[in-house]
């Protein structure tokens, strides 16, 4: 890849109160490249994703998106760059129906992006077109994590960051969940997943960047992370 | 049988004005967070508005018409203005903050309203059309009221479809829900925040405007209304459109017929009725438990110091005061002794807002009751002075200790909104029962014996009563008592998990705090020789707050401070300019503007740039 | 400070959120000497077990006894005077007030005096605040407010603070998290010492695998809200299951 990434992150520092969660992290993503971002519970996964999305409160560092600096921006302009954040907690609408729930996250289309309406998506998600008048709270975790990246995906985003979308799901949907990555893939938006599933990483990601205590330890192709049993048990394993 | 059905239907009337200005409030809250206050203002300016353009155009239907939507459509205008320029600013701070800004607006408007239109009432031109009445069973009853019985279904129909049936109206829910998803779904997070805003304060201009034909427009519009709205509100569930619609209906029935039956208290039924629903049902009747994570992190929380050498500045201070008499004059003893009365009233609300962390709206009726305790005694039963001084602080730690009950239930907003709730009902009390209390005329004649009514001696008094309670109240700051109320301030979760009962002691507090007010409202109505209904209106309750804010939450004896430094900005501007609630407010929003995180956030925040 | 063993018996708890179930059947004995460490992927149930287990949550189903005395549907703070402290994930502490006045508050709130209006609480049980401080390690920042405190300090404050109320039972739900790596095995190595000499039994979640197959004496895994395995460190180490929820395996 030789034009510059689609994102690029140097050096993001990011708190929590007074909690130092990210000291230093530094990654990018290609365009059309799906990179995992790996690492145990509390090594600062989450808070980088939502860092780069202008979701926390203090933050340092630069981020850049296609080569603008985007360091400073409020979430909302980001989301109309084209970064779509499908957060761990999944905070659908809980009030709102499926199809007002995706109705929140229209956006005009984009040059250079996927364009997405809820007829694409619930042939994407067959299962929310079922239940399309269906309020939030009356579905299950599978479900509202289906709703949550449908719904970030009607800003036809050109990049997503996704969290830690295999958590608490059960394996049928984890796959599913897999699979709804790789198509978007195929359509032509990058990915940067937040994961603990290292087989559900290994099955969407072409690159990984595992972070450690708020840092990024080791950065490289899937499969040499699968292949480096080494690296495996010093930041993942048990 | 017919009468009956008219009073159903005027309370049907009733209902359909409090649900315009209730539901405008409701929409506001719902996205924003923040109970506005300045929404009365809102209803105030639109029947303003609306009187004055019906004045000139209001002679045809359309030009009625137009001009109560053009004076509809100036009031959310100026509440999308308020959005811009001040609330924005205060949406991450405290509630004080919030709800203070927004009352600092309320006083603002009100000299601004008086200096444009006077303060004469206005009387109206009737609504061309419908000037006439139906027969209901015989009885008349205006057209105009049964215009506006359908008024309010159709409102809350459009309201619905647009909440229901529009993208604004969908991202509007989604905001009330979840803020930041929102804003990180794209959606500009401000614009939506001032369109809310537009939308509520025009159904409140809306509510004036069309009040123009039915009654007088006056000054005092703006709290009437707020507060019922605020009950409304509360009953219905706070954010709940169907719930404010249904708590109107309610409401509007419980005031027809209460005139009925208790003219007496028709003031406080309202009252009564907003508690009992919150006993019943702590969220209103359609609202939902707000969910609370299970762990909060401690916010930054004030230091409280002792401070080195306190006793020594307070007792050189305390000599200095004693010696005032030697040096002042009449006048400037009185302001002496108003200034140390005063700082026993900011003492005693800082014990509830400092210490617990609890912001009572309503901390004027501890006050008023001492006050009127003792001045009751002395016209009913002709008690000595000093029996009368040792009751005000008794009635009035009874009164909080049964409101307390209720307050410390609920925290945040909600207290604050329930101790408003109470002080209404000690006022509306007092101003109704005109026999014993004798209304808004007040009682005169509440003077000190011979002994006591030198200017001096009665500031000796003062002084040495109100140091003494200053003196306990500190003592109580630095006991386990004083630290168990702080520490279920700073972190609840913390406290019930070591064993400390937080509700209990922010109910004792609650107690404590209003029988020290008590003593200063006994130690005030001698010192004035009268008592009137306004020493416990909500205005005088705000001042107290602003007395603390100004003397800064973080030490002891800054209420002092800010007691003296409040009332001698009143008494110099009083001096200089009848425009005293415009300065205050502007004061207060100056104030709320400067330091949005509080004064103790602000030296942080120094702190944290240094 | 030794006396009769402490148990603590937790028979099937059940939990949900809005038909989420968080917990669903978790069961374990807890006894002197014990430090058990709760271990699995986010989301697993770690802290909703914490919050049933001192009353702030109350479960659907289940019971909790400590020595005999059902705990469940008692308030945080019965549950606390019966013996079960706890810390937090986050810490909470009375950020207003110097670490020495956070241990005494603990003190002075067991000793029933925290009504008291007159006698300053800073002059209230300091000698023993002090104390237990010292074995904490922070008895030079007694007077420092907790609020500028670093993480680290903030957590053995609260260690200091439940150990105050002198319980049976203590509960620490990630108390090294935000910790540099030394700090976590000093602030470990301390906890063990205090099971062996107070006779404590300690419940504990962790992050930091190193922290868990250290100190632990047994280990409890939950995953999905329901335990998947528990026994001494290195059988558990060993269990497939285990294997497969942290690595991925085939889920």
């Amino acid at each position: 890849m030789t034009a510059a990434p689609l994102l690029s992150v140097q050096s993001l520092e990011a708190w929590y109160g007074r909690a130092h969660i990210l000291t230093g992290v530094d990654l990018t993503v290609g365009r059309g490249e799906v990179v995992a971002l790996m690492g145990r519970n509390g090594a600062g996964k989450t808070t980088t994703l939502k860092a780069i999305m202008g979701l926390v409160e203090s933050r340092r560092g630069r981020v850049a998106l296609d080569s603008r600096d985007v360091s400073s921006l409020p979430p909302h302009r980001m989301a109309r760059l084209g970064v779509g954040y499908v957060p761990e907690d999944r905070r659908i609408f809980a009030d709102l129906t499926v199809e007002e729930n995706l109705e929140v996250g229209r956006q005009p289309p984009r040059p250079g992006a996927p364009a997405w309406t809820p007829e694409k998506l619930f042939a994407l998600f067959p299962n929310l077109a079922e239940m399309r008048g269906r309020r939030g709270t009356r579905m299950s975790g599978g479900e509202q994590q289906m709703l949550t990246l449908a719904r970030t995906l009607m800003g036809n985003p050109s990049l997503l960051l996704l969290d830690e979308p295999s958590e608490g799901l059960a394996p049928i949907i984890v796959r599913q969940m897999a699979d709804a990555v790789r198509r978007l893939k195929a359509e032509g938006l990058s990915v940067l997943v937040s994961e603990q599933n290292l087989s559900f990483a290994a099955v969407v990601a072409d690159r990984a960047s595992v972070i450690e205590k708020g840092q990024v330890r080791w950065t490289g192709a899937m499969a040499d992370l699968m292949a480096d049993e080494a690296a495996r048990r010093a930041y993942l394993a048990l | 049988m017919s009468f009956l059905l008219v009073q159903a239907l005027s309370g049907l009337a009733t209902a359909a004005t409090l649900f315009l200005v209730s539901s405008g409030l409701t929409i506001v809250f719902g996205v924003t967070r923040i109970v506005n206050f300045a929404h009365g203002s809102f209803y105030m300016l639109g029947a303003y508005l609306g009187w004055s353009l019906i004045e000139r155009f209001g002679t045809t239907p359309a030009g009625f018409w137009g001009s109560v939507a053009a004076a509809a459509l100036g009031a959310g205008a100026l509440g999308a203005a308020m959005e811009a320029g001040l609330l924005r600013r205060l949406y991450r701070s405290p509630e004080l903050f919030q709800l203070l800004g927004t009352f600092g607006v309320v006083l603002v408007l009100q000299d601004v309203t008086s200096w444009i239109w006077g303060a004469e009432d206005l009387l109206g031109r009737r609504a061309p059309g419908l000037k006439g009445s139906v027969d209901i069973l015989g009885q008349p009853f205006p057209l105009y009221d049964l215009m506006l019985i359908g008024l309010g279904p159709l409102v809350l129909g459009m309201l619905w479809l647009l909440f229901n049936r529009t993208r604004w109206g969908t991202l509007v829910r989604a905001a009330t829900q979840d803020r930041g998803m929102t804003a990180a779904l794209g959606v500009d997070p401000a614009r939506l925040f001032t369109g809310v805003l537009f939308l509520g304060s025009a159904l409140a201009g809306l509510g004036g405007a069309l009040q123009v034909p039915r009654e007088a427009v006056n000054l005092h519009m703006d709290m009437a209304i707020v507060v019922e709205a605020f009950v409304v509100v509360v009953v219905g569930g706070m954010g709940s459109l169907t719930g404010a619609f249904l708590a109107s209906l309610l409401i509007g029935q419980l005031q027809a017929f209460g005139i009925l039956i208790f003219p007496q208290i028709t003031l406080v039924l309202v009252f009564l009725f907003m508690a009992v629903v919150l006993v019943l049902r702590p969220h209103g009747l359609m609202g939902r438990a707000e969910e609370i994570p299970p762990t909060t992190a401690a916010s930054l929380a004030p230091p409280l110091s002792a401070g080195a050498g306190v006793g020594l500045w307070a007792a050189l201070l305390l000599a200095g005061l004693a010696l005032a008499p030697l040096a002042a004059g009449d006048y400037a003893l009185i302001v002496l002794t108003e200034m140390i009365i005063l700082a026993l009233m900011a003492a005693s609300l800082h014990l509830l807002i400092g210490l617990g962390g609890l912001v009572s709206f309503g901390h004027a009726a501890w006050f008023g009751l001492g006050a009127y305790g003792a001045a009751l005694l002395v016209k009913h039963l002709g008690a000595p002075m000093p029996l009368a001084l040792a009751a005000a602080p008794l009635v009035a730690g009874v009164g909080a200790l049964v409101a307390g009950w209720f307050c410390v239930r609920r925290s945040g907003l909600y207290f604050a909104m329930l101790t408003l709730a109470f002080a209404q009902i000690v006022w509306s009390v007092t101003f109704q029962w005109y026999g014993f209390t004798g209304g808004d005329n007040g009682i005169v004649g509440v003077w000190p014996p011979p002994w006591a009514a030198g200017k001096a001696v009665y500031y000796w008094l003062t002084l040495a009563l109100c140091a003494g309670a200053l003196a306990l109240l500190r003592r109580a700051a630095f006991a386990p008592f004083g630290y168990a109320l702080r520490a279920g301030r700073d972190s609840a979760l913390r406290a019930e998990s070591v064993g400390i009962d937080v509700r209990r002691h922010q109910w004792f507090a609650f107690a404590l705090a209003g029988s020290a007010a008590g003593l200063a409202g006994g130690l005030y109505a001698f010192s004035k020789g009268s008592v009137f209904p306004t020493l416990m209106a909500v205005p005088a309750s705000v001042d107290a707050l602003v007395m603390v804010l100004m003397g800064g939450l973080q030490t002891v004896s800054g209420p002092l401070a800010g007691a003296a430094a409040f009332h001698l900005l009143e008494a110099e501007v009083m001096r200089v300019t009848d425009w005293w609630r415009l300065a205050l407010g502007l004061v207060i929003v100056a104030l709320v503007l400067l330091f949005p995180k509080g004064i103790v956030g602000f030296l942080a925040d120094l702190r944290r740039r240094g | 400070m030794s006396r009769p063993g402490s148990r603590l018996e937790v028979r099937d708890l059940h939990r949900a959120f809005g038909g989420v179930q968080a917990v669903r059947g978790v069961s374990f004995t807890l006894e002197s000497g014990d430090l058990l460490a709760l271990i699995g992927p986010n989301g697993a149930g770690k802290s909703t077990c914490f919050n049933l287990l001192n009353g702030q949550l109350r479960p659907d189903r289940g019971s909790v006894r400590l020595d005999g005395a059902e705990l469940v549907g008692l308030p945080p703070r019965r549950v606390w005077a019966l013996g079960v402290g706890r810390t937090f994930q986050i810490t909470a502490t009375f950020a207003s007030m110097t670490v020495a006045e956070n241990v005494q508050m603990v003190f002075l709130s067991r000793a029933r005096r925290l009504f008291g209006l007159w006698r300053p609480a800073a002059a209230c049980f300091r000698e023993e605040a002090l104390a237990l401080l010292d074995r904490v390690g922070m008895a030079s920042q007694a007077e420092r407010p907790c609020g500028v405190l670093a993480y680290g300090d903030l957590k053995r404050v609260e260690l200091a603070m439940a150990l105050a109320s002198d319980p049976k039972i203590l509960l620490m739900d990630e108390p090294t998290a935000g910790m540099a790596p030394t700090e976590r095995l000093e602030l470990m190595a301390l906890t063990a010492a205090l099971v062996r000499e107070r006779g404590l039994a300690v419940l504990f979640t962790e992050h930091d695998m190193d922290v868990v197959f250290g100190h632990a004496t047994r280990v409890l895994v939950l995953d999905r809200g329901r335990t998947i395995a528990e026994g001494p460190p290195e059988a558990v180490r060993a269990d497939a299951r285990v294997q497969s929820v942290y690595l991925g395996g085939d889920a």
